[in-house]
């Protein structure tokens, strides 16, 4: 009874919005999230809400937990709830034509967030907004160059897990920042797992391998490796960030913490606020008919000391990462 | 139909590893008999069953159903040729309907799918004719083991088995089931099917079986029709007693001159389990050896565990030293200063990869407790003490018991319990599988620890063994303790004549 | 003697994996002093292997029991979870005393699947392996939780007398472990248990007690090796603390000659099976090859040593013995 009370209520708005009035409509969108298995990820769902409240838009949001029959469910309910427009944070790249097609007779708009699925299925949605993790590990190696500048730097690199593709992205970008600069020199390179305890232990074998003084940078597919580095590098009597310089990606809360504490020198962001652009994108289209380009890139944020780390890490704390 | 016998054996063979399992065994079963395959532990009858049907090779020899040579090699193919085998465990699927598992692997099916309600509907009319009116549709696992054991044979004479082989199927049967059964042994021999019955019941041989096989090490030693074949002789057959022997025996006196048993030490009244043993009435006194005598599944062992609380009685009381004694498990009846040396050695006596050593104090360290370990020269002393006063051999404390001889695994056992210091020790078959000079040191030692004021229960099926240690002897026959012969009437004769008494003889009162 | 003359494949194992890691790494056998502790190679493998020695000390145990323990890198999730969770708050001995208990409990509830309701071990201590992970994520909310107190932190970065805290209370744990099974009747008790349970049952063993305590204890190395793990970072990762570890744990076990069927044990063959493991991943990275061939060579290795125990190699190097 409520619910089709709200939707009458919506479609006034919506028409008096065609109607000409200057004032934003008030959207309803649905999200289908993968779940929470990172706190990245739960960041992402607060980030999102957050940006739909700053919007005034209706968001609704199903947590799939990790599975894709579960994701389908959630679309065919926003499909018949007759939102304005569906969110899909894919768990996986294939099997989604189907329920997209749904979508597309019922006229609703799929926006995808942070993570893509096959070509084939593209032409259904209007738009994906996803960071580009080649672009991050780029951004982290131009970081690097320009910090070191002329001087030779021997440099370690900590791996994602073997086989994803993120780690295998962040180090494509990285590899091509460094290849412009014949004075960095890769010489260890070893997979963290993605975690503080790998990392912690892959660090300290470096600095025993390669002798701590003779590294001069060390980079890291993710911010949790780099915290158990850090660990490494200070056990080892090492001064992190100093000695060694630091520059690894994601930017979450704890990174944020130790570059304050002048332990690490800079962190790329994959910024959790993936929801932002795809509401604006939605609002474009919805309000003045603006197709939004296929992929919208969210921005691959350089943060170093220079940034008020501890602001940041104040008003990251809270997103649940 | 000719003459030619439905299933005919000529010198059957098999040997496992240098041991001549079964030699040259002819066997004949003809047409609509039920015949009676029986023997003693190691007589050959499993691995008779097992070669016949091809689950095991055989050696030698040669076998023909309705005239034709067949040599299938597993189970399925004997069944398939005609020869179905129905085991105490019956070897069905519990948790599949009843109909499922009379047609399992041969479902009814229309385009690709099982007919379930023709299959539930032939199941039905199958098992009607066994005067069994059961719901087909339930899980197997959900009826009692005699109608388990009815579906199996259904299954079998389904698979149009010619010659049936049920392999103890009474052994856990009540006494209306053990009659159903029978009912439909006998409907399925005037249909003409022969079946082979392996029990180890003699009323049931008489009741039901026109002719009897009997098997001893390996070997054939008689094959007689039941109404010709008298319960003693038949007893004797299987023990192997000829009476010329035993006569000759006889000169040997028993245990010479007893210095008097004391006060009792172990009182059973009434002691018993339903559908596991029929209630029993023993004394075990101070510096008495009672023997406990009877074929091979007659009760003893049961007996035993039952004592030792290996298996827990529901009815009845045990007395030690004239109090009411609970013994709810092993541990209590080690508290309780009992032993039991178990038959099966390998399974339920040694561990064979701890040391010879080990295996001696595990039992005295259990009733010590895990908090007061004996100390390593404890240890020792009770090992060395015991290798020299049974003879162990090789004398290696450290040597891991598996490599031990049977004999002197059995020795080290011994040590165990006397290691101890028990005041009943239970030995059930001391002396199976071990060398004859193994065999004599432990009956003499056996009469040593009895001098020494230990009382003992012994089990064994050598009889001569029997008589020559035992003060009492208890006779047990199907599940049932049916006479106690004391000192004069101790003799091999009067212990046949007990086991092969006509009808169950009334419970004497215990001395 | 008899002790290292048993251990002696495993032994010898060892050395040349350390020698083999000495030529990929020329610095690997170098152990200097600094900041008051050790420092070098050599004790990253003993600081490193650490908490799978913890484990595999719990593990041989469960093995010699015939049993097998699969929860315990989820174990170690939830006492590292419990223990950070409370280590700002909480002074030391609670935090210890808590996360030690909940792994004690969990290996409690093992046993009693394994012992009283006789559920294959593979299978109950599945259950707790998949459900561990999530309780750990419960406590931690999904999230990495991290803690500032030193002395928590200790148990993982510090030393005593220059032996990092986890090597420190590996021996610790080896020595408790040993007084408790082989200074007791209980390793007698469990090898029998293990050997032969009807057998042992009829000696009048309390099996099941024996089960059940060899469960629990294992719960409790577990508990340590994840409050070790959760040291050692600063903070609680639910999703990764033990992750697989006890697939490692059982190497280690298996490496020490344990058979899985059960009986014969050794502690500290077990314990040395856990830093033969890590010596190997240690060699594995300061060797330089592409992270993708680290499971490879992995097993080659854990190859190499299982026939080098194998019978038959072993009635080999008798005959070999023989002559002289």
């Amino acid at each position: 009874m409520r619910e089709s009370v709200s939707i009458k209520a919506l479609l006034v708005g919506a028409m008096l919005a065609w109607g000409g009035a200057a004032q934003a409509a008030s959207l309803t969108v649905g999200f289908s999230q993968i779940g929470s298995e990172s706190g990245w990820r739960a960041a992402e769902t607060t980030v999102t809400k957050a940006e739909a409240k700053k919007r005034g838009i209706t968001v609704k949001i199903a947590d799939a937990q990790q599975k894709q029959e579960n994701q389908i469910k959630a679309i065919r309910s926003f499909v018949a709830q007759g939102v304005d427009g569906i969110l899909l944070a894919p768990v996986v790249a294939t099997g989604w034509d189907a329920v997209l097609k749904e979508a597309r007779d019922a006229k609703i708009p799929v926006i995808l967030l942070d993570r893509d699925i096959d070509p084939a299925g593209k032409d259904l949605t209007l738009t994906a907004v996803t960071s580009d993790s080649v672009e991050e590990g780029r951004v982290a190696g131009n970081w690097l160059a320009r910090t070191v500048g002329e001087k030779p730097c021997n440099v370690v690199e900590l791996q994602g897990t073997v086989g994803a593709s993120v780690a295998t992205n962040r180090k494509k970008g990285f590899d091509a920042a460094l290849a412009s600069h014949a004075n960095l020199k890769l010489v260890r390179s070893q997979t963290g797992d993605f975690t503080r305890a790998k990392g912690k232990e892959v660090m300290e074998s470096f600095i025993k391998a390669e002798g701590g003084r003779a590294i001069c940078a060390v980079y890291a597919h993710n911010d949790d490796m780099m915290v158990g580095a850090i660990q490494a590098m200070k056990e080892a009597g090492l001064k992190p960030g100093k000695d060694i310089l630091t520059v690894s990606i994601d930017a979450v809360p704890d990174i944020f913490k130790a570059i304050a504490a002048g332990e690490a020198n800079a962190t790329v962001e994959l910024t959790p606020d993936m929801a932002g652009p795809a509401f604006d994108a939605l609002k474009a289209y919805k309000d003045k008919g603006t197709v939004p380009p296929k992929w919208i890139q969210t921005e691959s944020k350089l943060y170093t000391a220079a940034d008020d780390p501890l602001k940041v890490y104040e008003s990251k704390k809270g997103l649940g990462y | 139909m000719s003459d030619t016998p439905l299933l005919s054996v000529r010198g059957l063979s098999k040997s496992f590893a240098g041991h001549q399992a079964l030699a040259g065994v002819d066997f004949t079963l003809r047409r609509g008999e039920i015949h009676a395959l029986l023997g003693e532990n190691g007589a050959g009858k499993s691995t008779f069953i097992k070669t016949l049907t091809g689950i095991v090779r055989r050696d030698a020899g040669a076998v023909w159903l309705d005239g034709v040579a067949i040599a299938p090699r597993s189970a399925e193919e004997s069944a398939r040729a005609g020869i179905a085998t129905v085991y105490q465990e019956v070897g069905l699927l519990p948790n599949l309907t009843v109909a499922q598992n009379l047609f399992l692997g041969r479902e009814p099916t229309r385009f690709g799918l099982v007919r379930g309600r023709a299959m539930r509907q032939r199941t039905s009319e199958r098992l009607a004719e066994f005067g069994l009116a059961i719901d087909v549709g339930a899980p197997l696992g959900s009826f009692p083991v005699a109608v388990q054991h009815l579906v199996a044979i259904a299954r079998a004479v389904d698979l149009s088995a010619r010659a049936l082989i049920l392999d103890e199927p009474t052994a856990s049967l009540d006494t209306h089931e053990v009659t159903v059964l029978f009912g439909v042994m006998r409907r399925l021999a005037e249909r003409g099917i022969g079946i082979v019955f392996v029990t180890h019941f003699l009323e049931q041989v008489y009741a039901i079986t026109d002719r009897i096989t009997v098997l001893r090490n390996g070997r054939l030693v008689t094959e007689r029709e039941t109404a010709f074949f008298p319960r003693l002789d038949l007893v004797r057959t299987m023990l192997g007693h000829d009476i010329a022997e035993e006569e000759a025996r006889s000169e040997t006196a028993p245990r010479a001159q007893r210095i008097g048993a004391g006060p009792p030490v172990l009182r059973a009244e009434r002691l018993g389990k339903v559908g596991y043993l029929r209630p029993v009435d023993m004394t075990v006194a101070r510096g008495e050896v009672v023997g406990l005598a009877g074929l091979l599944g007659s009760g003893r062992t049961e007996t035993a565990r039952l004592l030792f609380g290996a298996e827990r009685p529901d009815q009845g009381r045990i007395l030690l030293d004239g109090r009411p004694t609970r013994i709810a498990n092993p541990r209590d009846a080690l508290r309780h200063r009992l032993g039991y040396c178990p038959e099966e050695r390998k399974t339920d006596g040694i561990v064979a990869d701890l040391t010879v050593r080990e295996n001696i104090v595990l039992a005295l360290q259990a009733r010590k407790g895990p908090f007061r370990p004996l100390s390593r020269a404890a240890q020792d002393r009770i090992t060395r003490d015991f290798i020299a006063k049974l003879d162990i051999r090789p004398p290696d404390p450290e040597r891991p018991i598996g490599l031990l001889s049977g004999g002197n695994q059995q020795k080290a056992l011994l040590a165990r319990w006397l290691a101890t210091e028990p005041r009943l020790l239970i030995l059930d078959e001391p002396t199976r599988g071990i060398d004859v000079g193994a065999h004599a040191e432990i009956i003499r030692l056996i009469r040593s620890l009895c001098d020494a004021g230990l009382a003992l229960l012994v089990i064994s099926s050598e009889l001569e063994e029997i008589v020559t240690y035992s003060d009492r002897v208890i006779v047990m026959r199907d599940r049932a303790q049916v006479a106690e012969l004391a000192d004069g009437a101790i003799d091999v004769t009067a212990i046949l004549r007990a086991i092969a008494a006509e009808a169950p003889a009334p419970v004497p009162e215990p001395a | 003697m008899r002790a290292l003359r048993a251990g002696a494949p495993q032994l010898l194992a060892f050395l040349a994996v350390l020698l083999a890691d000495r030529l990929v790494a020329p610095q690997f056998l170098d152990v200097h002093w600094q900041d008051g502790r050790l420092f070098g190679n050599l004790v990253d493998v003993f600081n490193r292997g650490a908490p799978v020695a913890l484990l595999s000390l719990g593990m041989v145990l469960v093995v010699a029991t015939g049993g097998i323990d699969l929860s315990v890198g989820a174990v170690m999730a939830i006492a590292g979870a419990v223990a950070a969770s409370l280590a700002d708050t909480q002074p030391l001995p609670v935090v210890l005393g808590a996360a030690l208990g909940t792994g004690l409990l969990c290996g409690l509830w093992n046993g009693l699947l394994v012992a009283v309701l006789r559920i294959q071990p593979i299978v109950a201590t599945l259950i707790l392996m998949v459900a561990g992970r999530g309780i750990a994520q419960l406590i931690t909310e999904g999230r990495i939780i991290t803690f500032a107190s030193p002395d928590l932190a200790f148990l993982g970065g510090g030393a005593l007398v220059g032996v990092p805290m986890p090597v420190v209370l590996v021996l610790g744990m080896l020595v408790l472990t040993l007084a408790l099974v082989r200074g007791t009747a209980l390793g007698l008790m469990i090898e029998a248990t293990g050997g032969n349970a009807r057998a042992s049952a009829l000696a009048g063993i309390d099996t099941r007690a024996v089960t059940l305590a060899v469960y629990a204890w294992s719960g409790l190395c577990a508990a340590l090796a994840g409050v070790v793990a959760a040291a050692d970072i600063l903070g609680a990762d639910a999703n990764n603390a033990g992750l697989w570890l006890e697939l490692d744990a059982i190497l280690a076990v298996v490496v020490a000659g344990s058979s899985l069927l059960g009986g014969r044990f050794s502690l500290w063959l077990a314990v040395l099976g856990a830093f033969l493991i890590q010596a190997m991943n240690t060699g594995i990275l300061l060797s330089g090859l592409p992270p993708e061939l680290n499971l490879v060579v992995k097993a080659a290795v854990v190859l190499a040593v299982l026939l080098l125990q194998s019978p038959r190699l072993a009635g080999l190097s008798l005959l070999l013995r023989k002559p002289s």
